[in-house]
C-alpha cells in the first residue's frame, strides 16, 4: 500500500515540477515567437533572459515589492531588445551575430551592475521568501499562449506580424512599415524573455545567480523551432523541455540495475533532448519565409 | 580600415561605461598598458592569452568563411584539451617525441571530430547551428567533468582535475620560449599557434580548396551548380575549425598544467566570436586581433584588483561592443532584399 503512496506523490512531484520549469521556457519563447514571426531571428533570448533575472531580483529587493521586480524585469529587458531592434532593424546587422553580441554584452554588464549595486559580483543578496510571488506567474504564462494564439489568428496586429515575417512585401504594399512591425516585435518579445528570467529569479528562486538561465535561452528557440513557430505546439514543446529539466533534477542520484548515473549526464538531458529535437528526428520544421534576411 | 573603427568605436563606448561606473578612462587605459606590456612576464602572461584566442578564432573565422557561424568553439576545445590530457594518463609509458605528438594528434581529431557533429546536423538535418553548438558545449562539459572528477581523478588533489600527465609528455622539457620571458606560462604553442595561421591563410586566399571554401560561403547554390559539393566543403571547415580549437590542448594542457583542470577556459570559445569577427573572417587578421583581445583579457583581470567597480567580466563587455560596432554598419547601405 505505501508504495503505490509513493509512486503517486512521486508522480504528482514529477507533473509539478514539470508546471513549474516550463514556465520559464513558455515565457522566452514565446517572446522568440514574436520576434521570429515578424523575421527577425533572436538568438539573444538567452542573454534577455539573464538580464530580466537579474532586473527582477534587483528591483525586487530594492524595492521590496516583487510585483515591482516583476514590472522591471519586463521594461529593462524590453528596452535591450529596443536596441537589438536598433541594430538588426535599423542598421540592419547581422542578426545572429548581434545576438551573440548581445548575449556577451550582457553577461558582462550583469557583474558590472551587481558590484555597484550590491557589492557582489556572483549573486545578489536573497530575497525575503514571503515576498515571492505564489501561483500569478504560472497562470500568466500560459493564459500568454491562449493570448498568443487568439493575437496571431485573429487580432489585425497578428496578421501584420505574420506578413513582416512572410511576405514584408505585401506589408510595404499595404502602406505599412516592415520597419515598425519588427521593432513592436522584438521589444514585446525581449520584455517576454525577461519574464522568463525573472521567473528563474524570483518566482522558482529567490536571487539571481550568475549564468543561472543555463542555456533555457537557446532551449526556449529550439521549443520554438520544434513548435513550428506557433504558439500551441510550442507550449508542447516547452513542457516537453520542461518535463526533461525535471526529469534531470529527479534523477540526480538515480542508480540503473545498481550503478550510479553520473550527475553530470542526468544533466545534460534537456540539451541531449533539444538535439534530437532540432536534428528533425521528431519530424521537420518550416520557419517564416523571410526569416533572418534583412 | 572598417574593423580598425569599429574596434576604436567598441573602445571608446567601454570607456564611457567605466567613466559611468565611476573610474577615469586615462586610469583604466594605463592599467590595460602596464597590465599587459609591464614586463617581459607579464607580456608573455598575455601571449599565453593570445594563443587559445588565436585557436579559436580561427574555430569561428574558418566555418564563417564556409557561410557557417560555429560558436561551439568552448565545446570543441574542452573536447580536444580532454583527449590530449587521456592521451598521457591512459598510456604514460610512450617515448618522448612520440608520446606529445601523439597527444596533439589526438586533440585535433577530437577536436575537429565534435565539430563535425554540428555540421553535420546543419548540413544534412538542416538544424539550426547555433543551437545545436551550445548544446554541445554544455554537453562537452558535462562529459569533461565527469571524466576528470569520476573516471582519472587527481589523486594528490580535491580540486576537479585529471592525473597529471608524465614529464616525457610536457613540452618544457626541450620548450626554451618560456625562459625568454621570464618563465610565464607562454610556451612552444604560441608560435605553432602563429605559424598555423599563416598556413591556413594560404590555404585560405591561394589554393582551389579554399576557393571553394570561399565560394561555398559566398553563394552556396551558385557553388553547388558549378558541381562543388558544398555540403562535404562546410562539413570540412567546422572540423578544420573544430581542430584548431582542440589545439588549445598543447598550450593549456602540455604548455601550462600538465593535466586537465576543470573550469581552466575563462570562456576562450565565446572569446573566438569576437577575435574572427573582429578580423571579418580574415584569417592573417585573427593575429592582430587575437592579440588586442588578448591585452584586454589581461587588462581586465588587473582592473578587477585594481578599480573598485570594474570587474574581470569587463573583457566581455568589451568583445561585445566590438562585434557590435563592427557589425553595426556591414548591411546599412545593401539595398533591401524583401522589396
Amino acid at each position: 500500500m505505501s508504495g503505490v503512496g509513493e509512486d503517486s506523490i512521486f508522480w504528482i512531484g514529477l507533473l509539478l515540477s514539470t508546471l513549474r520549469l516550463t514556465t520559464p521556457l513558455i515565457f522566452a519563447s514565446l517572446g522568440g515567437l514574436f520576434t521570429e514571426r515578424s523575421g527577425v531571428i533572436n538568438v539573444a533570448l538567452e542573454g534577455f533572459m539573464l538580464l530580466g533575472a537579474f532586473s527582477a531580483a534587483a528591483a525586487g529587493l530594492i524595492s521590496g515589492s516583487s510585483t515591482v521586480g516583476w514590472l522591471t524585469a519586463f521594461v529593462i529587458s524590453a528596452l535591450a531588445s529596443g536596441v537589438f531592434a536598433f541594430f538588426t532593424v535599423r542598421l540592419r546587422a547581422d542578426q545572429i551575430i548581434t545576438g551573440m553580441a548581445f548575449n556577451i554584452l550582457i553577461a558582462g554588464l550583469i557583474p558590472l551592475m551587481n558590484k555597484s549595486l550590491f557589492q557582489s559580483t556572483g549573486s545578489t543578496p536573497s530575497l525575503d521568501l514571503a515576498l515571492r510571488p505564489s501561483v500569478w506567474p504560472y497562470a500568466l504564462a500560459f493564459a500568454a499562449v491562449v493570448g498568443a494564439h487568439l493575437f496571431l489568428t485573429r487580432a489585425q496586429g497578428g496578421l501584420w506580424l505574420r506578413m513582416a515575417g512572410e511576405e514584408p512585401a505585401a506589408l510595404t504594399n499595404a502602406g505599412l512599415s516592415v520597419g515598425r512591425v519588427r521593432w513592436w516585435a522584438l521589444v514585446l518579445g525581449g520584455g517576454l524573455a525577461g519574464w522568463g528570467g525573472a521567473t528563474l529569479s524570483i518566482v522558482l528562486g529567490s536571487a539571481y545567480s550568475p549564468m543561472m538561465s543555463g542555456g533555457r535561452g537557446f532551449i526556449a528557440l529550439a521549443a520554438l523551432i520544434f513548435g513550428r513557430w506557433r504558439p500551441l505546439p510550442t507550449l508542447g514543446a516547452c513542457l516537453l523541455f520542461g518535463l526533461a529539466d525535471a526529469l534531470q533534477i529527479r534523477l540526480q542520484g538515480a542508480t540503473v540495475l545498481g550503478v550510479a548515473i553520473p550527475v553530470q549526464f542526468v544533466q545534460c538531458l534537456p540539451y541531449l533532448l533539444t538535439i534530437l529535437a532540432l536534428a528533425g528526428f521528431m519530424g521537420q520544421s518550416r520557419p517564416p519565409k523571410n526569416l533572418g534576411r534583412t | 580600415m572598417k574593423s580598425i573603427l569599429g574596434c576604436c568605436a567598441g573602445l571608446a563606448l567601454a570607456l564611457v561605461v567605466a567613466f559611468f561606473m565611476g573610474e577615469s578612462p586615462i586610469h583604466v587605459l594605463q592599467i590595460l598598458a602596464q597590465s599587459a606590456f609591464g614586463s617581459p612576464y607579464d607580456f608573455g602572461v598575455t601571449m599565453y592569452y593570445m594563443t587559445p584566442l588565436l585557436l579559436t578564432g580561427l574555430a569561428v573565422a574558418i566555418p564563417y568563411r564556409a557561410g557557417l557561424f560555429n560558436i561551439g568553439g568552448e565545446g570543441q576545445m574542452l573536447m580536444g584539451c580532454m583527449a590530449t590530457a587521456l592521451v598521457g594518463v591512459i598510456w604514460p609509458e610512450l617515448p618522448a617525441p612520440a608520446s606529445w605528438l601523439i597527444a596533439i594528434a589526438a586533440g585535433l581529431l577530437v577536436g575537429g571530430a565534435w565539430a563535425a557533429i554540428s555540421a553535420y546536423l546543419k548540413v544534412r538535418r538542416g538544424s539550426h547551428e547555433v543551437v545545436i553548438t551550445i548544446m554541445l558545449n554544455f554537453i562537452a562539459a558535462a562529459i569533461t567533468s565527469y571524466l576528470a572528477i569520476s573516471v582519472f581523478p587527481n589523486p594528490g588533489s580535491q580540486n576537479p582535475e585529471t592525473m597529471r600527465l608524465p614529464e616525457t609528455f610536457l613540452l618544457r622539457s626541450f620548450d626554451r620560449i618560456p625562459s625568454l620571458f621570464q618563465d610565464a606560462p607562454v610556451n612552444l604553442t604560441w608560435v605553432v599557434a602563429i605559424f598555423l595561421t599563416l598556413f591556413l591563410h594560404f590555404v585560405m586566399e591561394r589554393s582551389v580548396f579554399g576557393f571553394s571554401i570561399r565560394a561555398t560561403g559566398l553563394n552556396p547554390l551558385a557553388a553547388r551548380r558549378s558541381g562543388l559539393s558544398t555540403d562535404r566543403l562546410q562539413i570540412l571547415a567546422f572540423a578544420i575549425g573544430g581542430a584548431c580549437a582542440g589545439l588549445v590542448g598543447m598550450n593549456e594542457v602540455l604548455g601550462n598544467a600538465g593535466q586537465f583542470k576543470v573550469g581552466f577556459s575563462p570562456e576562450y570559445g565565446f572569446m573566438g566570436i569576437a577575435v574572427a569577427l573582429l578580423a571579418r573572417g580574415r584569417l592573417w587578421a585573427c593575429l592582430p586581433s587575437a592579440f588586442l583581445l588578448a591585452i584586454l583579457h589581461k587588462g581586465a583581470m588587473d582592473l578587477d584588483i585594481e578599480t573598485e567597480f570594474i570587474t574581470r567580466d569587463f573583457s566581455k563587455v568589451l568583445q561585445g561592443l566590438i562585434i557590435l560596432s563592427v557589425v553595426a554598419f556591414e548591411n546599412h547601405r545593401k539595398p533591401v532584399e524583401h522589396t
